[in-house]
């Protein structure tokens, strides 16, 4: 398989703290990839060192084979990495529509003199901005709440505008950290047929943070786990489930048990 | 004049001026510390405090006299009546926006500087009022060089006032409150500390200071105004940031380099003292470019 | 509810929508008429009042792009102002050239300004570049105090009066009119800038800055262009201010001009443009209607700011959310 993402050596340090070390990582062209990991592992962090966010102090991170680290976030995302946040960071006071056209600045280039003097360019532009917006929000499913300001929409909805901005970007690789984090059974449910919908309608390649292991399973076909900034094992969801490492990283160790 | 001489009496210069940076500059630089507050209205404070004293020893000279048993009541009352203002303005102005955007804060700190600057424009008529001390200019002699007592005890007395904010700040528990309120505001109410309370204290101790030093200055320039604030606070804010903003030693190291690089500054062929107030700016503004952080602040580790 | 009935509910709502767009853009028209039929009845110190409050107009709507749009403080803002005033004067005066060219001079003048001042200074925290932008205010108002081109403390004086197609701009009627006009190309620019891409932008960068350079949106670009677009708008009216006034001298860009303008933004509601355009006639307005108050404008002015801010901290008529 085709990498599309991929990562070797990643270290990170903030100060005297090592919160990464030699983490390798690759997500196959088309694939629906998981990160998981105990509290604190450094899974956020990895989504901040993929999206520029953080600079890494050690390793290299390839997209497509061509190497992004050290770029800026809005440069990474435009060569085809998109991101939602652990903790919503939506615009808040702006339409749900509003933020999904966020996705597309970086896709078209009217700039502050089109749109002064109205040039064709600026008028199409905006158009197909606008209908992209819809379509998106009709992809996730909330076409009806384009008009609503973000914040005041349901959670469930809420996070379901932060992917359709994010998918706006038309990403090559989604990157969702802890999809799941906050939603009830049915959410969650609904949440397995989108990421297979963005895979297999988009071709989008998705990685994913999350907490609820049930949810991680039936989802992913490769996971990897961290634990204390390192990778302790990787595979499919039954290879790692029955790893002695991760058990003992979730679990700790029998004798602390005793 | 020899220019060793010449480079003494900036020296000097540059160290009196200095002191009164620093005096305002730790208030400035507390609050900031404190509540991420860039109190605008703080260079005003010391204004306000010049005017406070002022008032005090026209009252007290009549008794006391105009020489230091008349100055130093008129410092103390300055200190007291200006901090309490202090508290209050945080009481009014901004406790009642510790939730609001940055932008809403730093606009309604602008509104109070501009309240104290025309209330005081009001009073005045824009005049500048004379403070009339008896100090006389007896002094020390070095060589060309002269130093008048009263600079040396301008001086003295702005490092007291450091000194003890430093102990105060590292060896209470008050201070120890304020340095955990800058850390985390919510783990702190959790934990039982009332925090409004430490941020007044703040607003109290950082404009007493800024008082004191408007009082000091008064008495060194022998003359106020409604706008003496406006320029100290830039020039404190400068030193703040230079020292390290946050840090008590950054600001009273920060207001002496500041002072003394405005000294000698003024001394360089070609730059009269018309451009020392460019020189100033473009400084600040190439540290917080280059060193944000400034010469004794923590670089801060960037997270999301 | 069946598919036809939404389709007629919707239609209606549209009839409705261009119904109030239509009575909308009649009563801008009226409004317009109006405006353009002011100096046949109104005298020369009507005239001089309007004028200045369509000046302030274009001032206040061109810093509301950095502060209301793009949600950054500037507190220099006069020095662009100046820019532009500076500019027409060196070029009729010193050049002796029209006072025409100075107008694409002051622009890339303005611009140059804004990109120095704001691309080392915009990765800084907010109330940082606040206070940079209060030292770059002074910075500018102490060199031209300085040099000899700018004609030092008195300024310059003697700006000569541009003629247009043969006609010559003296009267206070004319210059009411060519400000009337600033104002209202001030007004279409920024409407139309607050709803481009550019305006989003900035609106993203003011709401979150992280998420919206996750968006793919480069934010020190952003907040450039919002100061570069601001600077312009400022040394137009900088240009038509020194043609009319035809003498300039320091004082007039102080950091209380910064401080009033900004207030026009903040007072009428920063971000939306009818609140702005409220917000800079009651700045012009206030005082002549109340000369009595005289020095104690600005108190007032200080009051009103931190009653608003604590009551009303999204201004008079704030932009409300659609």
């Amino acid at each position: 398989m085709d990498a599309l993402l991929e990562v070797s050596g990643l270290g990170l340090r903030f100060g005297g703290l090592e919160v990464l070390s030699g983490l390798d990582l690759a997500v196959g062209k088309g694939a629906i990839a998981s990160l998981i990991g105990p509290n604190g592992a450094g899974k956020t962090s990895v989504f901040n060192c993929l999206t520029g966010f953080y600079r890494p102090s050690a390793g290299s991170i390839r997209l497509a084979g061509q190497r992004i680290n050290g770029l800026a976030p809005h440069r990474i995302t435009r060569l085809g990495m998109a991101r939602t946040f652990q903790n919503l960071r939506l615009f808040r006071e702006l339409s749900a529509a509003e933020n999904v056209m966020a996705g597309r600045h970086c896709r078209t280039r009217a700039g502050a003199l089109d749109a002064i003097l109205g040039t064709p360019r600026h008028r199409h532009e905006e158009a197909a901005i606008r209908a992209a917006a819809e379509r998106w929000l009709g992809f996730v499913g909330i076409r009806e709440a384009a008009e609503q300001m973000a914040g005041t929409l349901p959670y469930g909805h809420q996070r379901r505008v932060e992917w359709a901005r994010a998918l706006a970007t038309e990403p090559s690789l989604l990157l969702l950290d802890e999809p799941g984090a906050g939603l009830n059974s049915a959410e969650k449910a609904e949440l397995v047929g989108l990421v297979r919908r963005v895979r297999d309608e988009l071709g989008v390649s998705v990685l994913l943070i999350e907490h609820d292991m049930g949810l991680v399973m039936q989802v992913s076909e490769h996971i990897t786990v961290l634990d204390y900034g390192r990778k302790i094992a990787e595979g499919s969801a039954v290879e790692v489930q029955s790893n002695p490492r991760v058990i003992e990283a979730y679990l700790g160790r029998e004798e602390n048990a005793a | 004049m020899p220019l060793y001489e010449v480079l003494l009496q900036q020296f000097a210069n540059g160290l009196i001026l200095g002191s009164f940076y620093a005096l305002v500059a730790l208030g400035y630089s507390m609050v900031y510390g404190v509540i991420k507050l860039l109190n605008f209205a703080h260079g005003d404070l010391y204004m306000t405090g010049a005017f406070a004293g002022f008032g005090a020893l026209s009252l007290f000279s009549g008794w006391l006299g105009g020489g230091w048993g008349g100055i130093v009541p008129a410092i103390l009352f300055s200190m007291v009546a200006v901090g309490a203002l202090g508290v209050i303005i945080d009481r009014v102005a901004y406790r009642p926006l510790r939730q609001a955007p940055k932008l809403s804060v730093l606009i309604t700190a602008l509104a109070v500087s501009m309240l104290l600057e025309n209330v005081a424009l009001a009073f005045t008529g824009g005049q500048y009022t004379a403070f009339t001390t008896n100090l006389g200019f007896a002094g020390v002699d070095l060589g060309m060089v002269h130093v008048t007592y009263t600079q040396m005890v301008l001086v003295g007395a702005s490092v007291v006032l450091m000194v003890v904010l430093e102990l105060f700040v590292s060896g209470t528990m008050h201070g120890k409150a304020m340095r955990a309120i800058a850390i985390d505001q919510d783990a702190c109410r959790l934990m039982g500390i009332d925090v409004d309370r430490t941020i007044a204290l703040t607003f109290l101790i950082g404009s007493a200071l800024a008082a004191a030093a408007g009082v000091l200055a008064g008495v060194y320039y022998g003359s106020i105004n409604f706008f003496m604030g406006f320029l100290i606070g830039l020039k404190a804010f400068t030193a703040a940031v230079i020292g390290g903003i946050g840090s008590i030693p950054g600001a009273m190291l920060g207001g002496i380099l500041l002072g003394l690089l405005e000294a000698f500054g003024t001394q360089i062929p070609g730059v009269g003292s018309e451009w020392k107030d460019v020189f100033v700016f473009a400084f600040l503004i190439l540290f917080l470019v280059f060193r944000p952080t400034g010469l004794l602040g923590r670089p801060e580790v960037e997270r999301m | 509810m069946s598919a036809g009935g939404g389709g007629a509910g919707e239609a209606a709502v549209g009839v409705q929508r261009s119904e109030r767009s239509i009575r909308k853009g009649a009563g801008m028209a009226l409004l317009l008429l109006v405006l353009l039929l002011v100096p046949r009845f109104a005298n020369n110190y009507y005239l001089e009042v309007l004028s200045e409050a369509w000046l302030y107009v274009l001032l206040c709507l061109g810093l509301n792009i950095v502060v209301g749009f793009a949600g950054l403080l500037d507190l220099g803002y006069a020095a662009f102002f100046a820019v532009g005033a500076y500019t027409a004067g060196i070029v009729t005066i010193r050049l002796g050239q029209s006072f025409w060219l100075s107008l694409p001079i002051a622009v890339v003048t303005a611009t140059l300004a804004g990109v120095i001042i704001g691309g080392p200074t915009l990765r800084l925290r907010s109330d940082y570049l606040a206070i940079v932008t209060l030292g770059f205010g002074e910075m500018v108002r102490i060199t031209v105090r300085n040099l000899a081109i700018t004609g030092g403390a008195s300024g310059l004086v003697g700006i000569e009066r541009p003629h247009l197609f043969g006609y010559a701009l003296h009267s206070i009627g004319a210059f009411y009119y060519v400000f009337l006009l600033l104002a209202v190309l001030g007004i279409v620019a920024s409407h139309r800038l607050e709803n481009s891409r550019i305006g989003r932008a900035w609106k993203y960068v003011r709401s979150d800055e992280d998420a919206a350079r996750a968006m793919g949106i480069n934010h020190a670009a952003v907040k450039l262009a919002a100061y570069a677009l601001g600077a312009i708008f400022a040394a137009i009216g900088g240009c038509f201010y020194a043609t009319k006034m035809t003498a300039i001298s320091p004082e007039t860009f102080t950091f209380n001009q910064s401080l009033l303008i900004l207030l026009g933004v903040v007072l009428g509601g920063r971000g939306k443009i009818p609140g702005v355009i409220l917000g800079a006639l009651v700045i012009v307005i206030f005082p002549e209607l109340f000369r009595d108050v005289g020095s104690m404008r600005m108190l007032v002015f200080a009051v009103s700011l931190l009653l608003i801010m604590l009551f009303r901290p999204a201004g008079i008529w704030p932009e409300r959310w659609r």
